[in-house]
């Protein structure tokens, strides 16, 4: 009897999300399938745009992480033009940048991933929010975290001009000037954010590692899987969010390439599947095999833990301690457990910290020299920058005069679409047998892609924290045999 | 079941930035919770259509309803939502107006999917593209239709309020919810039906604290050829096209503050039939121009007509779409 479970809508995506689940005769799971139902064409109707509209149209791109396309358009631009930005633009950008990181990367931390971790994957489902995780943690630290998210957004508006979809940076720099009062304030935010970091990574290893459950669901072969990592690294291959190369580990942690964002089309190539409005992207020396990993699928993943994967360290001290623990304590690199991400996530939340405060004591930060402009044709150009949820491309074509004749968008999540397919595939496959599908499955299959923080996860858990799934299983003529609900009344 | 008044907040075609708008009230959304039983919130809770189904029609004190309808789905959503609220809101620029997602109705769907799944990274030779139903080895897998062209809110369904804002500034959104909760506890009353609110009466431009000398200009530049401004002085007299003139106010005009033009995220300003005319009789105005040919010259400064009249409001404009994406 062919069974099927359906959850619909899953929710941390941007836009929406639905997983079907298909079981074979004995009750088996036969696949499953991870289906994106929405599109909105950015790539068409941002043709015939002066490429200057692109920093504040493909914000609306995603408005969880508008930061990370504001950046990759502005640097697309600038490469369109040929020119090269101020310093002091580009340190105000990396500004902007890092308190942004910081804030998202603490929205997944406490509120997404908290509930899992603090209060424990199969503690009551009714503890199992961000309300249980500040009963656990204290009303104090609940605090902090609002404070943290207060921080990060007071100096994106500060240097963006509004904390949801900043609009200051353009081709050749950036429109805003930061005044000494600004940047006082902006350092005192960025010590107290590396404050918070450095306490939220003790909490990690107080609540997580101290705890062999929690360690050994992290070091566990169901969140496994062996692929390529890809993240973006400065001249010495340290991480970095806003600007270097790009570089792609294999499996065994060997580099298997490097490329400048111009280059991307080199390596990055897209697959296209008729169930699903979203595509694949794969490393194109490799090709697409499918949705199976190993050294021989183009697969790869694009997440904190990839980039820490692809990277020789962190640019900061506290983080680079941070970083090297990580790897001490999981066993070397590369680290294919998926769970690790969430850890791999504080580290850089302290780079981001630190970072900022190196940012904001930078000599140059108050110049008013901040916009060059731009004197040559313009024609086309690449902008990468590292989003939270992935390496994030941009490509541009204009004509002589700057309006655009062609775009190509290889967005954040969207890197990961394939692994969180196999994720969650993996996960069902491991927790339906024989057509019984265990309550606990709910919130493994909410763990296996949570862990990629797809598009909508940093804003969810807030309040009140909860991931409703109901899974239905029914037999061929439809007629519903089991339903199993989660938060669902 | 709590006897506390029931919320809800939807997102439909969107890019998630009103959720985190309503999330940076910070420690107000804690008054959200005290006062309101959430029933229904997909990045928040229960995600599942059908409990809204199953609940008795105008159950729902108060519905935030975000983004644009761009498939069957959400058009399905807004009928269901509507018919379960009593108070429901279009919430965001998307909803009440389609926002930058709307100037898909420039082209027909055909031709985003033609773009799309034919890009210079895709690898795509047997001309595959995503199906509404296709047969799987194991069955059925279905996706929704996309609909011709974006559709705002009020185009579906009669809707009670609209709030603007691209996404809507967080302190006016902690005003609406203090609004509600006084008017919960009697302490004040709802404006009328098919107002406006969490945003100002006026224009940008009456925000702004950037000087206006009524001055003339004889050519429009685009911002990254005279960067950076003057900070003192009004953009769009320093030859800019800013669109202040034709946005209603309520942001506190955010991004004149910071040497960048208004976008126009706010939409329409009050009793602006038209966005776009409006905007062009504002940009006329300060044309220091009589003849055709140099009036025509000056016009050129502007590269994307539509883009700069209609970058928010082109699916809720009198245009609404392109001939082409209308025919389809």
């Amino acid at each position: 009897m062919t069974q099927r479970i359906t959850i619909d809508p899953i929710t941390r995506l941007e836009g929406h999300g639905k997983i079907e689940i298909f079981l074979d005769d004995k009750g088996d799971v036969a696949n499953s399938y991870f289906q994106i139902p929405e599109l909105r064409g950015f790539e068409r109707f941002c043709v015939g745009r002066p490429v200057e509209e692109m920093p504040l149209l493909t914000n609306r791109i995603c408005g969880v992480c508008p930061e990370a396309h504001h950046m990759a358009a502005a640097k697309a631009a600038d490469a369109v033009y040929h020119v090269d930005p101020p310093r002091t633009a580009k340190l105000l950008r990396e500004l902007l940048y890092m308190a942004f990181y910081a804030t998202d990367h603490t929205t997944h931390f406490y509120a997404l991933a908290g509930p899992d971790f603090i209060i424990g994957p199969d503690a009551p489902i009714a503890e199992r929010n961000i309300l249980g995780v500040i009963h656990k943690v204290g009303l104090e630290i609940g605090g902090k975290v609002i404070q943290m998210r207060k921080y990060g957004h007071t100096v994106v508006e500060m240097i963006g001009g509004r904390k949801v979809h900043p609009a200051t940076s353009i081709p050749g720099g950036i429109t805003k000037i930061l005044s000494e009062d600004e940047r006082e304030q902006i350092e005192e935010m960025g010590r107290w954010a590396i404050d918070f970091a450095l306490f939220s990574l003790q909490a990690f290893k107080d609540l997580v590692l101290a705890n062999k459950s929690y360690l050994d669901l992290i070091l566990g072969d169901i969140y496994t899987h062996r692929t390529y990592y890809m993240g973006l690294v400065d001249a010495n291959n340290k991480v970095n969010f806003y600007d270097g190369k790009v570089r792609v580990v294999d499996p065994d942690g060997g580099e298997f390439c490097k490329y400048e964002p111009k280059d991307y089309l080199n390596h990055i190539a897209e697959h296209v599947e008729p169930w699903t409005y979203l595509k694949f992207p794969y490393l194109k020396d490799v090709g697409w095999k499918g949705f199976v990993d190993g050294k021989d699928s183009g697969v790869y993943m694009a997440t904190p833990l990839s980039r820490l994967n692809a990277s020789d360290g962190m640019a900061t001290p506290k983080a680079q301690e941070a970083y090297e623990e990580l790897y001490a304590t999981l066993g070397g690199k590369p680290v294919h457990q998926r769970l690790a991400t969430h850890w791999a996530r504080l580290v850089e939340l302290l780079y981001a910290a630190e970072h900022w405060v190196e940012l904001a004591t930078d000599p140059e930060i108050t110049s008013p020299n901040v916009h060059r402009v731009p004197t040559e044709t313009p024609t086309e150009g690449v902008g990468i920058v590292e989003a939270p949820r992935g390496t994030l491309t941009h490509h541009y074509t204009t004509d002589e005069r700057g309006i655009l004749t062609k775009v190509n968008l290889i967005v954040g999540t969207t890197n990961n679409y394939a692994p969180i397919q196999m994720s969650t595939n993996k996960a069902a496959r491991n927790l339906i047998k024989g057509g019984k599908a265990t309550e606990g499955l709910l919130n493994m299959v909410e763990m296996a892609f949570r862990v990629y923080d797809p598009c909508f996860g940093c804003a969810t858990h807030s309040l009140p924290g909860q991931m409703p799934l109901e899974i239905t299983i029914r037999d061929k003529e439809g007629e519903v045999l089991d339903v199993i609900k989660q938060f669902v009344d | 079941m709590s006897d506390k008044p029931k919320f809800a907040m939807y997102w439909a075609a969107s890019c998630g930035g009103c959720e985190i708008a309503v999330l940076n009230i910070h420690e107000k959304i804690l008054e959200v919770d005290a006062n309101f039983e959430v029933v229904f919130w997909p990045v928040a809770m229960d995600a599942k259509y059908h409990d809204v189904e199953a609940m008795e029609d105008g159950s729902i004190l108060l519905t935030l309803f975000n983004g644009s309808i761009r498939s069957d789905e959400n058009e399905h959503i807004a009928n269901l939502l509507r018919r379960k609220s009593k108070i429901l809101v279009a919430f965001g620029s998307c909803a009440t107006e389609g926002c930058i997602p709307g100037l898909a109705n420039l082209s027909p769907v055909s031709e985003i999917f033609d773009i799309a799944y034919h890009t210079v990274s895709t690898d795509n030779p047997n001309n595959i593209h995503p199906q509404t139903s296709f047969e799987v080895p194991e069955g059925t897998l279905t996706l929704p239709t996309l609909n011709p062209y974006i559709k705002t809110l009020a185009q579906v369904v009669d809707v009670d309020y609209f709030m603007p804002g691209c996404p809507p500034e967080s302190h006016q959104i902690a005003a609406v919810i203090d609004l509600v909760i006084q008017v919960l506890q009697g302490k004040a009353q709802l404006p009328p039906k098919g107002s406006v609110i969490g945003a100002g009466n006026s224009t940008v431009c009456d925000e702004c604290p950037r000087t206006r000398n009524v001055k003339q200009i004889k050519a429009f530049h685009r911002i990254q050829e005279v960067a950076p401004l003057d900070p003192t002085l009004c953009i769009l007299e320093q030859g800019v096209p800013c669109n202040g003139p034709a946005t209603r106010s309520g942001c506190d005009s955010r991004c004149p503050r910071v040497g960048a033009q208004c976008i126009g995220c706010y939409g329409p300003a009050e009793g602006v039939l038209d966005y776009g005319a409006r905007l062009i009789t504002a940009f006329a105005s300060v044309i220091d121009a009589k003849e055709p040919a140099e009036i025509e010259a000056i016009l050129d400064g502007i590269p994307d007509p539509t883009g700069q009249f209609y970058r928010f409001n082109l699916a809720d404009s009198l245009l609404r779409t392109s001939t082409k994406a209308w025919k389809k």
